[in-house]
């Protein structure tokens, strides 16, 4: 379903990866790995749309139409993008907004209480730690439903229950015909077999 | 055809070739510009001598105004056709581009003082050529501040675009408010101008067209070796002996 | 079945702009503090002014719409990185470009969202200055007029400024090397209009040519700002 072919990227002098091509089929996972600089945060960018290769194209459906793939994608940047002013459910309801999927205030408790954060939903997210900053993300792509899963270091600062969840959401993800592109450094423990990429 | 030369390695010796005869080009038409202007052609009976000053501030004006324009034209090459090279052209003409604009302020602040007795009268045109002065620092400004060369590209050239729209606007209120606060109002050189001091003026502004392509041109060449120093062709140019 | 949502074929621009609209002002409201500062300073860099001139009213009276209207552009300025920093900084920003919504209608939510903030509370505390200058009761009116007809426009050439200087070194000041030129007619015509009444000249056609500036802004700058922010995030 996603395919990608001759992907160059640059960044100033330096080519950071050349002719890269890729292809994941629903319920796949692909794992980048490689050494910091490598390119996976480039990589995953390229693959959502927001910066373009220096050549080569990326297919969603067979088809090279950006706005089309990112109806159907989530990415998820190394920093948790949340307002430190707003409450978790404040952040999520945004969020969503913005992702065309409003959800009722219930479903939002909900998922707000799969991630194990349900004693911290009306607190302001300047108290969150970066872990669970991870979990309020987790949230949102299980709320959010997107086909196309996009993760920048979705484990980092993750505790082991954090990482078992974390891995539970994706394996269901991917059971239900979903895809994953993720950058990681550590090991994962899904059930599901994941295909590696490495920079 | 027209975009094979598109391509700055093949542009990089064109611009080589092309440079020095405009560079030229401009030497002669200065010489004769200056020539027709200073010596042939007469004196002014209001003004005197001092009107001579108008065979570079009147070029330069145009010239500032004119390099902003072909700034924006490669602005929208580079938004829509994504050439890297227009991109670079517009960073090669700006600094002239600023000179020019800088020189026809500083040769009518020259010019007003014999004739209306004062450096800066906030006429209309100057003021208008002041922002357009503000516009290339802008330009360049931004253009400098940005690391990553692709993004500083873009941003110059939406920068550069919405000035475009914005300088007859400037124009057009610099002149609205003039009038409503009844400043001077200049009209360069009296409404009758003799043959001769028209033809100098345009030879003028020949000479400082020819000169602003050969310094682009140049600077373009200095600045595709920058860019492009990592790529084959580059390394083999500076491997030959 | 799969329970994953399928994309929906079109989407509704308003949402997009409402949800935008609703978050900033949310914010806004939480950090309330932070927003007032461009009106005090803005109040504050006025009353200088009488002390550099002198307390003569009558004098300070012709010159008061200019420095309300140089003082307004200033305030401006001071609030212009706010609008695009925080949402890049925390990857917000990307997030709103691969929105359901297209990233033009988020843009226009901003701005509206940032007049609301900065624009209209300037036009609003304009008097106060008035007062200082010595305008009388009509004038007055003419002023904040002007300047909730002109404002708009600051805000919108500042959106693009602050988009186009996302990630560059220095920005504060760089906006403001951008921006200043072209606020120029701006301030021509918004002062203009309040001198112009003073002097018992038509106003009208200033301010006309300040609402036909913003209504053609209004058209415009959402894509220009939605083109600055793709360019900033490549």
């Amino acid at each position: 379903m996603l395919s990608a072919a001759g992907l160059t990227c640059q960044r100033g002098d330096a080519v950071l990866f050349r002719d890269l091509g890729l292809e994941l089929a629903a319920g796949e996972a692909l794992l980048v790995r490689g050494p910091n600089g490598s390119g996976k945060t480039s990589l995953l960018r390229i693959l959502a749309g927001i910066a373009a290769p220096a050549a080569g194209e990326v297919r969603w459906r067979a088809s090279p139409d950006r706005a089309a793939r990112q109806l159907e994608t989530a990415y998820q940047g190394h920093t948790a993008p949340l307002k430190d002013e707003l409450t978790v459910v404040e952040n999520l309801d945004f969020a969503l907004a913005l992702d065309g999927a409003p959800k009722s205030r219930a479903d939002i408790l909900d998922a707000v209480q799969e991630v194990g954060l349900a004693s911290r939903r009306n607190l302001p997210a300047r108290h969150l730690s970066q872990g669970q900053r991870r979990r309020v993300g987790l949230a949102r792509l299980v709320l959010a439903r997107r086909r196309l899963w996009l993760l920048d270091e979705p484990a980092t600062a993750l505790d082991a229950a954090g990482l078992t969840l974390f891995c539970d959401v994706l394996d269901r993800h991917l059971a239900q015909g979903g895809l994953a592109v993720l950058s990681t450094h550590q090991p994962l423990p899904l059930a599901h077999p994941a295909r590696e990429l490495n920079l | 055809m027209l975009f094979k030369y598109a391509s700055p390695a093949s542009f990089y010796p064109l611009a080589g070739k092309l440079a020095p005869v405009f560079a030229v080009i401009a030497l002669v038409l200065t010489a004769v510009g200056l020539y027709q202007g200073f010596i042939i052609a007469p004196t002014d009976f209001q003004q005197g001598e001092v009107y001579r000053i108008i065979f570079i501030h009147v070029p330069s004006a145009w010239m500032g105004m004119f390099i902003y324009l072909v700034m924006a034209m490669y602005a929208c090459l580079a938004l829509v056709f994504n050439t890297r090279l227009s991109a670079m052209m517009m960073q090669a003409l700006a600094p002239t581009g600023a000179i020019m604009t800088a020189i026809a302020l500083w040769t009518g602040a020259l010019w007003g003082k014999p004739t209306w007795g004062t450096y800066w009268a906030w006429d209309a045109r100057m003021t208008s050529t002041l922002f357009l002065l503000f516009l290339y620092f802008g330009y360049m400004a931004l253009d400098n501040a940005i690391e990553d060369r692709r993004r500083a590209d873009k941003a110059g050239a939406l920068l550069v675009l919405v000035g475009v729209v914005n300088v007859p606007i400037i124009y057009f209120s610099v002149r609205w408010w003039n009038t409503l606060h009844q400043g001077a109002t200049v009209v360069p050189g009296s409404s009758k101008m003799a043959d001769t001091m028209l033809a100098a003026m345009m030879v003028m502004t020949f000479a400082m067209w020819a000169y602003a392509i050969a310094v682009a041109l140049w600077r373009v060449r200095g600045i595709i070796l920058e860019r492009e120093k990592n790529t084959a062709w580059v390394q083999e140019l500076l491997d030959r002996p | 079945m799969n329970a994953m949502a399928e994309p929906e074929a079109e989407f509704a621009v308003l949402p997009g702009f409402v949800a935008v609209l609703r978050r900033d002002l949310l914010l806004a409201w939480r950090t309330r503090a932070e927003i007032a500062q461009p009106v005090i300073f803005f109040i504050m860099v006025a009353s200088l002014f009488p002390l550099g001139i002198g307390a003569d009213m009558k004098l300070l009276a012709r010159v008061g719409a200019g420095v309300v209207w140089a003082c307004g552009v200033l305030a401006t300025l001071l609030s212009l990185p706010r609008i695009f920093a925080q949402d890049h900084a925390d990857g917000t920003l990307e997030q709103m470009a691969l929105s359901a919504y297209p990233l033009s209608a988020i843009a226009g939510g901003k701005l509206a969202a940032h007049w609301l903030t900065t624009g209209l509370p300037l036009s609003l505390t304009a008097p106060v200055i008035g007062l200082q200058f010595g305008m009388d009761a009509p004038t007055q009116g003419v002023l904040v007029l002007s300047l909730l007809i002109g404002s708009p426009i600051l805000s919108m050439i500042g959106a693009i400024a602050a988009a186009l200087t996302l990630g560059a070194r220095g920005q504060s000041l760089l906006i403001a090397l951008l921006v200043l030129p072209l606020y120029v007619p701006v301030v021509i015509f918004g002062a203009g209009a309040v001198e112009s009444f003073g002097a018992g000249i038509d106003h009208g056609a200033h301010l006309a040519l300040l609402g036909a500036g913003t209504l053609a802004g209004l058209v415009a700058t959402p894509f220009v700002v939605a083109a600055a922010i793709r360019i900033a995030l490549d």
